[in-house]
């Protein structure tokens, strides 16, 4: 009989301080499963483990060969906290590689997406035909593939989305030991959503399963990151602690895990903050372009926990320094009335001496309608033409645009791109319960091949700890970033919707005052009628009728 | 032996006759209600239709129904939470993922594991119809689906702002008495409730149920045509009123219920008498076949299953063994798979524009061709045909 495939889970925390006195955590669960769904003449797999069934199951109907779907509350602060592990913007971001075998792409697109907001609890079924868009450059599958047409690949954002407690939940249920054992009792919602930025995400990829890359192993990563503020979180004093950032401290790993880490980022000690209990064990590693040590506590074994059973990290701080990050980028909307508006996004190369080249994309929706010959890109108040641009228009009601660009930075340059637009107006029905709230534009998305200060490594080993592994490294000089804007708030010029009451009445009115006089003018007949006289008059009349003389009038 | 004695066998004798009739009358009346209620599957389908931070209140009386629903057994996959706005998470909430019904932050009804099926501008009255009726379109979730059959026992509860005969969704629609009459019938004739407890927390609730005309139907409403339903207390913390008066104590007499607790209708209607409330609750059971103080409380709010304890032996079947698999397929070279690169700079400046399908003109290229060579005919005739081809 046949052993069913083997899978594995391991988990880990990344906690590393920031400058600003603020705390990053960052969550990763992976499951690796050496398993086929999409092989053809493979029996339909039915024995779930650690791979959660109902993700199985959408991953198989669909044909979908690469997932990551994102659920974030506020706003990445690139200039103050650097750059995070998994970037995502706010609201909720889906974007999807099909297997080149499906003939429907838009059918499974839309029924994927009705069948995630069942899974996760959000209103992921407002994602249709009008905000979804196919990217021809950016958003190249981050797993295993040869074949890379566009046409299979398809990128919806909802910056409306709000991520609450009822997200959290299908999530957490998701993972094999739920939030029962291991690193996952940390994640108490009343600390996680008082935060400055929280966002969960679901990334599902083939990856190799070995080093020699002859066979396909899909993996889960559900990663959750989360930044505390230490005005709101940490009441004004820098000092945080497990305890103080989670409610709660680890007790033993998850059992069904093989892999259980706590990693703190430690490069910047012991000037900058003090860290306790301390640990021999240290580990370096590459990411994001620079070379970090870490302390890591392995939560397998019994003494990480100590006499107490309990582990609770500690970190005081002590010093401040500042933080450039190389590339970080902004957007806003300029212009005054309801008419029309500029989009600004400004990029930063804060590199000293060198250029790289940035991929940019944006997706505006239908009712900006954007005039692309006023695009215009400058860098160091010089023109700057883009080597490559895919502009796609938007279609009312249909389609929204999409423009993609490849621009070279200049180094240690700001560079602007503008783009004038004008509102529509929609139609009554189309407008949300509450449209002065304002309408959401998403994030643009910025991706580029950063020069590393350090060498990067090209080998993609299983003993590398997760946050360092998501993106596979094909070159040793440079590492690959996605950062994204801020999303817009636009106002749209909004009806009074109280017009068709008005109206009506207005209109009832005018026709009853009018009609109404017009016809009593023409069927109205007049009668003279004679009053009667008053008493003395009439007393006079009677004696004058008895005296037979003429009556008074 | 004297009379006293006597009197004494006597009645030992009777009390031997008498205790085993006692007891099967007892044993008859325990299972006359056993099978009383008939339902085998609970449903339930909350609803909040209001907006906007101030509105914190409905959200709140939504979810503490919800709360006593799940603390008394239905399961998620049996309720249908439809929210219309989020206050837990909302920026204005001192105190992010928690929605209390007591001031002073006494009981955190959203609790930590909380699923909402249908949340912001979901909530709108065609959905909800859609939900009730099942009329849904086939890509929908199963758990934003009331599946529920003829033995189902479901509980609706509506809250939000309300009037004379309409009930407001969101701030920008209505749905009416008679919709809500004519979902109800569409339920009933295609058999998809055994019995609906229907209750709705709104001012001038009492309209809405006027119109039902639906067998087994039991509506209350927090006040009378005419009245307002008042809210309750404020938290000056949270600066909004936490709760309405009629649900506040509806959670307090259903926090003292529990799943085996005999708690009947009559005591629910009981529930915040017009000293308490300002306005006065009512109810309607004219539709309803059983007698209201027959039904019990966890008829509809709670998920009491019947189990049937046997004594048989059941066979399972054996396991379908999978076919053994081909590993490693000799013929097949093995290649090895690559990374795609993530910013190929030189393949994306040479990339060919896609190519995109062709499509036969349509509309407005169409007409004006058509244009064209009507007026280029009518100028110069047919015979200059020979010129064009």
């Amino acid at each position: 009989c046949m052993t069913p495939a083997k899978d594995q889970f391991q988990e880990e925390l990344v906690i590393r301080p920031l400058h600003s006195g603020d705390i990053y955590a960052s969550f990763q669960f992976r499951t690796l499963w050496d398993t086929d769904f999409l092989q053809e003449g493979q029996k339909k797999v039915s024995h779930y483990r650690l791979f959660p069934k109902s993700l199985g199951q959408v991953l198989s109907k669909f044909s979908v060969q690469e997932l990551h779907i994102s659920f974030t509350q506020g706003f990445w602060r690139t200039m103050q906290w650097g750059q995070p592990f998994i970037p995502s913007p706010p609201g909720a971001e889906l974007w999807v590689w099909f297997h080149h075998t499906v003939s429907d792409v838009d059918g499974n697109w839309k029924e994927l997406t009705n069948v995630l907001s069942g899974i996760f609890c959000a209103s992921l079924n407002f994602i249709d035909m009008t905000n979804t868009v196919q990217p021809s450059a950016s958003f190249k599958p981050l797993g295993l593939g040869n074949a890379t047409d566009h046409r299979f690949l398809r990128y919806a954002t909802l910056p409306r989305e709000i991520v609450c407690t009822e997200n959290l939940t299908p999530w957490k249920k998701l993972l094999p030991c739920g939030s029962k054992a291991g690193l996952a009792v940390l994640m108490k919602s009343e600390k996680l959503f008082h935060s400055s930025f929280h966002s969960q995400a679901v990334h599902i990829r083939p990856i190799c399963q070995d080093e020699q890359c002859t066979s396909k192993a899909w993996e889960l990563r559900q990663t959750l990151n989360v930044v505390f503020d230490h005005y709101t979180s940490g009441q004004g004093k820098k000092e945080w602690s497990l305890f103080k950032m989670f409610s709660r401290t680890l007790t033993e790993a998850c059992p069904l895990a093989s892999s259980s880490k706590v990693y703190v980022d430690i490069t910047d000690n012991p000037e900058l903050f003090e860290l306790s209990p301390a640990t021999p064990l240290l580990s370096q590693a590459v990411v994001l372009g620079d070379r970090r040590t870490y302390s890591v506590y392995d939560l397998t074994r019994a003494e990480t926990f100590g006499q107490l059973r309990s582990f609770n990290l500690l970190l005081r701080w002590k010093g401040d320094n500042m933080l450039r990050p190389l590339l970080h980028a902004e957007r806003y909307v300029a212009g005054f009335g309801l008419q029309t508006g500029e989009i600004h996004t400004v990029i930063y190369n804060n590199h000293p001496y060198r250029a790289f080249p940035v991929l940019l994309m944006d997706s505006v929706p239908w009712y900006l309608q954007l005039y692309i010959h006023t695009l215009t890109v400058t860098s160091k108040s010089r023109d700057n033409k883009p080597s490559y641009i895919h502009y796609q228009p938007a279609k009312d009601r249909h389609r929204p645009h999409l423009l993609e660009m490849l621009i070279q930075l200049p180094p240690h340059s700001m560079t602007e791109v503008t783009v004038q637009f004008e509102r529509a107006l929609l139609k009554w029905t189309e407008y949300t319960p509450d449209p002065n709230h304002g309408f959401y534009v998403g994030s643009s998305v910025i991706s580029a091949l950063v020069p590393s200060m350090v060498a990067m490594s090209t080998n993609f080993t299983q003993d590398q700890p997760l946050f360092s592994s998501f993106v596979p490294v094909k070159e040793e000089s440079s590492y690959f970033v996605r950062v994204y804007t801020e999303p817009l708030l636009v106002n749209l010029p909004t009806p009074d919707f109280s017009m068709p009451y008005n109206v009506i009445c207005l209109t009832c009115t005018v026709v009853a005052v009018g009609y109404g006089s017009f016809y009593n003018l023409l069927t109205r007949t007049f009668q003279v009628d004679e009053p009667s006289p008053p008493l003395a008059k009439r007393l006079a009349n009677f004696i004058r009728r008895i005296r037979g003389v003429p009556l008074l009038a | 032996m004297d009379y006293y004695n006597l009197m004494r066998i006597f009645a030992f004798i009777h009390l031997l006759v008498s205790i085993p009739h006692g007891y099967s009358n007892y044993v008859e009346t325990k299972a006359g209600q056993f099978f009383s209620s008939g339902h085998t599957n609970n449903w339930a389908v909350l609803v909040c239709t209001s907006r906007f931070w101030f509105n914190y209140r409905h959200v709140a009386n939504t979810l503490s129904v919800y709360r006593s629903v799940k603390r008394l057994g239905i399961p998620d996959s049996h309720i249908v939470l439809m929210l219309a706005d989020d206050m837990a998470c909302n920026y204005r909430n001192p105190k992010p993922a928690t929605v209390f019904s007591h001031k002073n932050m006494e009981l955190n009804v959203y609790g930590d594991d909380v699923e909402v099926d249908y949340r912001g501008y979901e909530v709108t009255v065609e959905n909800f119809l859609r939900v009730l009726t099942g009329r849904l379109p086939p890509s929908t979730p199963r758990s934003k689906r009331l599946l529920s059959d003829d033995r189902s026992n479901i509980l609706i509860y509506l809250t939000g702002h309300g009037g004379n005969g309409f009930l407001k969704f969101q701030d920008s629609e209505e749905i009416s008495n008679m919709e809500l009459a004519d979902a109800f019938e569409q339920m009933w004739q295609k058999r998809r409730y055994n019995e609906l407890l229907f209750i709705i927390d709104t001012c001038q609730g009492a309209s809405m149920y006027e119109r039902f005309y639906s067998p087994n139907l039991m509506a209350l409403a927090s006040s009378q045509v005419g009245e307002d339903s008042l809210s309750h207390q404020p938290d000056l913390a949270i600066g909004v009123h936490l709760m309405d008066k009629y649900t506040f104590y509806l959670l307090e007499f259903l926090e003292e219920v529990h799943p085996a607790s005999q708690a009947n209708m009559n005591d629910l209607f009981k529930v915040c008498p017009q000293s308490q409330c300002v306005s006065t609750p009512g109810h309607r059971t004219d539709l309803f076949q059983r007698d209201p103080g027959s039904v019990l409380i966890t008829d509809f709010f709670g998920s009491v299953r019947k189990v049937e304890i046997t004594k048989d032996t059941i066979n399972l079947t054996s396991p379908v063994e999978p076919p053994i698999q081909r590993s490693g397929s000799g013929d097949i070279q093995i290649e090895s798979l690559t990374y795609v690169d993530q910013l190929p700079v030189a393949e994306i400046i040479h990339q060919k524009p896609k190519q995109k399908d062709w499509h036969p003109p349509d509309g407005f290229i169409l007409g004006l061709w058509t244009l064209i060579l009507l007026v280029f005919f009518q100028t110069y005739g047919i015979k200059h045909l020979k010129h064009i081809f």
